[in-house]
């Protein structure tokens, strides 16, 4: 490409595989590059900038296993022009693709304690990949957790995974809706209800917390309840992008920059400025 | 007329007769020269040639909310204070290409671009613009990804700094160390003085570039007395600058006060235009546009300037992070005297007080920090929003 130009300004052409709808509104997308066709390694948390041909852009977070960088996954869901555009392509289709950016889960620092995962509704997509990781290497984990809430069963993302998840003796996998559906049996009530049914040890363990801003306030005061000490706890947060690398400033909260500085950030860094009105 | 052997840190005088041979020499070289000129009602950049095109008899009359330019006629150059624009203008222009992009089948191929940057030698900069491209080199030079727009068009300039022989009244670059004597990031700044029929540059050289082009140019060794002249006029500009922002410890003064009082005073009169985001030196960020012809065949990637006062600057689903005016003037402040620090290791002000000046409202940032001093809102309690009552499940 340019010379002027060159990456991390200007998107690779990666080709739409497969389409999955996960809701009414989420499709997860597996995508490969067209040339050089080896994938884009990167780390569980990070995200890709995804530029529909004169649409726009957007900031998604990966949600494919990072030991098969070959293959490129993110679930997203049609809120807005571009992830309505993004959602509404086939097999065969063509999205621009800049990226990785960011921070990661700290998977690695896991290692040895018990991984405690919340989620709540689409913030399930970020952290998949850890617990891809996780399942992976199961061996190297403490016990693991997964504690998933979303509005409805029907706005369950990854519901045939959840379900072989739920199978696994070493996966502690518990699930909640808002608002339950006819033929739903399992637990209703906020996502925050079920951290005090998960054992753990919280002096060895890692916490690691993805759903709206509100939702993350609730979990890491329960968490912290638990004993989770702040240094433990990494959330992931969402803000306005249009560069990705830190050079167009809307994505600032305090010092911080999401997209370089997050999106993963330890509870202690970021807790200055989380959950503080409009900053 | 004997050539002085110019070094850098060396100081010669220049005939003002001879300013003309500056500009000559530039050009010649393949510098296309900015410059101060008047233009619609105001002294701004403008591509020149002649020095016939400098301000000459012009000065301006600032105030918060006020900009008047005033013929006081006499011969000097530069007898003004900072215009509404900086050359950030030139070295991040308010709208660029990033890239275009051609359909091809069901994709798409990025189309090379293959314009080169022109190369600029900037007459009449002012000490306080000279830290604001320092700042920005730390902005877009410094991370892990360099900003190649910049780095391109910053990369071949030449500086021709003036230092300033008129204190502005809403200056307060000598509060911020930023002025009003050029110190950093000049290839030759000038000091411009009238001594009765006299009228002279005392030329100090920045670097090696400077004392190139220097030595095309008529001149001579600058004796003790014009270098006592040209210190004196900028410490009397000193004595005379407009206003003062007290920085001492006001990081941490920003970063305690999230819900001053004032934030809400000030939001009472902030319109939320971004004309202080338009005007201000080291305002960097920036919104891109896709946009495609009319068959949908070529598409194109812009970059425009941004404010973080548009509502839409913090949009993301369910709402704008920061809706009111309140909290976007608070993010902007905070951002220019604390966040900055931590960012780039600097205060992301220079003291040039176009903020004040262009302000239809004349919220003035220098008061902004005394008022914050004023009454300090530590051990207030938290306000009601940060202590969460019951999480009552996913919204929107």
């Amino acid at each position: 490409m340019s010379a002027r130009f060159p990456e991390p300004m200007v998107p690779r052409l990666f080709a739409v595989r497969k389409v999955r709808r996960e809701t009414d509104d989420t499709f997860t997308l597996e995508l490969q590059p067209e040339n050089p066709p080896e994938g884009m390694a990167f780390a569980a948390g990070q995200f890709n900038m995804l530029y529909v041909f004169g649409v726009g852009e957007v900031p998604i977070s990966i949600s494919g296993d990072p030991e098969k960088p070959e293959i490129l996954v993110h679930t997203v869901r049609a809120v807005g022009t571009v992830t309505k555009a993004i959602c509404g392509l086939k097999p065969g289709g063509f999205l621009g693709v800049r990226g990785p950016f960011g921070t990661c889960w700290p998977v690695e620092e896991a290692a040895g304690g018990d991984v405690v995962l919340v989620a709540g509704g689409i913030g399930l997509a970020p952290l998949r990949p850890v617990v891809c990781q996780l399942l992976a290497r199961r061996g190297e984990f403490g016990r693991v957790a997964l504690l998933y809430g979303a509005r409805s069963p029907k706005e369950m993302v990854y519901r045939l995974e959840l379900a072989r998840w739920e199978k696994r003796p070493d996966f502690d996998v518990k699930t909640t809706v808002d608002k339950p559906a006819e033929g739903w049996e399992g637990n209703v009530g906020v996502v925050t209800t079920l951290i005090p049914e998960v054992e753990f040890d919280p002096r060895e363990a890692v916490a690691m917390v993805c759903g709206p801003e509100i939702m993350m306030r609730f979990t890491v005061l329960e968490l912290q309840k638990r004993g989770v000490p702040e240094e433990k706890l990494f959330i992931s947060m969402e803000r306005n992008m249009k560069c990705g690398i830190g050079l167009c400033g809307h994505c600032q909260i305090g010092p911080y920059f999401v997209c370089k500085d997050g999106p993963v950030f330890r509870f202690d860094v970021i807790k200055p400025f989380f959950g503080k009105r409009e900053v | 007329m004997a050539e002085p052997s110019l070094k850098i840190g060396s100081r010669a005088v220049l005939e003002s007769r001879d300013l003309q041979k500056l500009f000559d020499v530039l050009r010649a070289k393949g510098y296309r020269l900015i410059g101060p000129t008047v233009r619609n009602n105001v002294i701004t950049y403008d591509e020149l040639t002649s020095i016939e095109e400098l301000p000459v008899g012009w000065t301006d009359v600032q105030e918060g909310a006020g900009y008047r330019l005033k013929k006081v006629g006499g011969k000097a150059f530069f007898n003004y204070g900072t215009g509404p624009d900086s050359i950030k203008r030139f070295l991040h222009p308010p709208l660029v290409r990033l890239w275009r992009a051609r359909r091809e089948g069901d994709g798409f191929k990025p189309v090379e671009e293959t314009e080169a940057p022109p190369k600029y030698a900037f007459i009449g900069v002012r000490p306080c613009d000279l830290h604001a491209v320092a700042i920005h080199d730390r902005v877009f030079l410094s991370g892990e990804y360099a900003d190649p727009s910049y780095a391109l068009r910053r990369e071949n300039i030449f500086v021709v700094a003036v230092n300033c022989v008129k204190a502005g009244n809403t200056c307060f670059c000598v509060s911020m160390n930023t002025g009003p004597k050029a110190t950093v990031g000049f290839d030759l700044a000038l000091t411009e003085i009238l001594e009765g029929e006299r009228h002279y540059f005392v030329v100090e050289v920045g670097s090696e570039a400077g004392a190139a082009v220097l030595r095309e140019v008529p001149c001579r060794e600058a004796g003790e007395d014009e270098k006592a002249a040209a210190e004196r006029v900028v410490t009397e500009t000193a004595e005379k600058i407009g206003r003062a922002l007290d920085t001492a410890g006001v990081r941490e003064l920003l970063y305690e006060n999230p819900e001053h009082p004032f934030w809400d005073e000030v939001a009472e009169r902030c319109l939320a235009c971004g004309n202080c985001t338009m005007v201000c030196p080291t305002c960097f960020c920036t919104t891109v546009e896709d946009v495609t012809d009319l068959p949908g065949k070529a598409a194109e990637r812009l970059r425009r300037w941004d404010s973080c006062f548009t509502e839409d600057f913090s949009y993301i689903h369910g709402g704008n992070v920061r809706a009111s005016v309140r909290a976007r003037y608070r993010q902007w402040l905070t951002h220019k005297l604390a966040a900055w620090l931590d960012q780039f290791g600097t205060l992301g002000c220079v003291g040039c007080g176009r903020c004040i000046t262009w302000c239809p409202a004349g919220i003035d940032i220098t008061e902004a920090v005394r008022a914050l001093r004023g009454k300090e809102e530590k051990g207030r309690p938290p306000a009601a929003a940060e202590t969460p009552g019951e999480y009552s499940g996913i919204q929107g």
